[in-house]
């Protein structure tokens, strides 16, 4: 489906759409939506399978549209479906013991926390003023996905799970195969670190405007 | 007394469940005398608001992207 071309098959559904014919914009989105599903897919073969079926399915209704705002909302709603459905189906390959070795049993808080479980000094969280500012800022969402991308993976793709494709808690650990509690310290150290960078890449950084 | 760890454990669950009535209290005590904690109970909401933008399909940088 990479080569989609406005003459293929769906000609009468799509005749007058005239995205089918911005071919940057559809690249542009194609590459978001896969980096986005690659994110939390471990598999890339998957993210693409999902990528193309969402895509598809949103341009054969690319006319009921307004314009590209509206379709690419609508294109990565479709996307979230099948993600989840593909991490759903995933459920039986996972190996859980190994998820849960790598990030509860070797990791330790100590570089963050002293003894007492205060904050260390240098990792004291500082005032970030208003973020909701960074919100509009392009160069804000680079580190936002640089931080994403440094997620160790399994924290990354429970995190994901939780608030990106919005699974509930039960089944997140019924898909992952952990228990509420191994859940909850996934998600809490997978924020700590994705603060911790955001932090230190950005909102310490002064850079923004 | 709760210490820093706890305390973000506490509010990184609140994104997940209501906390009972005796760790709301126990957090918010601890958040009065707790600079960086009270910055982190801030900035974990920001994260899912920030997760849900992101999701939306990230328009705010698309239409950067466009431009280039």
């Amino acid at each position: 489906m990479r080569s989609t071309h406005p003459r293929d098959g769906a000609e009468s559904v799509v005749t007058d759409t005239a995205i089918l014919s911005d071919t940057a914009f559809l690249n542009d989105l194609r590459q978001q939506m896969l980096k986005f599903a690659t994110l939390q897919l471990s598999n890339s073969h998957a993210a693409e399978d999902a990528v193309q079926e969402a895509l598809v399915g949103a341009l054969k209704n690319a006319k009921s549209f307004a314009g590209r705002a509206a379709l690419k909302t609508w294109v990565f709603a479709i996307l979230k479906n099948k993600i989840a459905d593909t991490l759903r189906q995933k459920q039986r390959m996972v190996n859980a013991s190994s998820l849960l070795h790598e990030d509860e049993e070797y990791e330790d808080y100590s570089e963050l926390f002293d003894a007492k479980g205060h904050w260390q000094d240098d990792e004291r969280p500082a005032s970030w003023g208003n973020p909701q500012a960074s919100l509009h800022q392009h160069q804000f969402w680079k580190i936002f996905e640089t931080c994403l991308e440094a997620l160790p993976g399994n924290q990354a793709r429970v995190f994901m799970m939780k608030e990106f494709v919005e699974l509930d808690m039960a089944e997140i650990c019924s898909t992952v195969g952990i228990t509420t509690t191994n859940l909850n310290v996934m998600l809490h150290r997978s924020r700590v670190r994705l603060r911790e960078c955001l932090e230190n890449s950005w909102f310490l950084k002064g850079e923004r405007a | 007394m709760m210490n820093c760890q706890r305390a973000t454990q506490l509010i990184s669950q609140a994104q997940e469940r209501p906390l009972s009535l005796s760790e709301k209290i126990s957090l918010k005590v601890h958040l009065l005398m707790c600079s960086g904690c009270k910055n982190f109970s801030l900035q974990i909401p920001f994260l899912s608001q920030a997760m849900k933008a992101y999701a939306k399909g990230m328009d705010e940088t698309s239409s950067d992207d466009l431009k280039k």
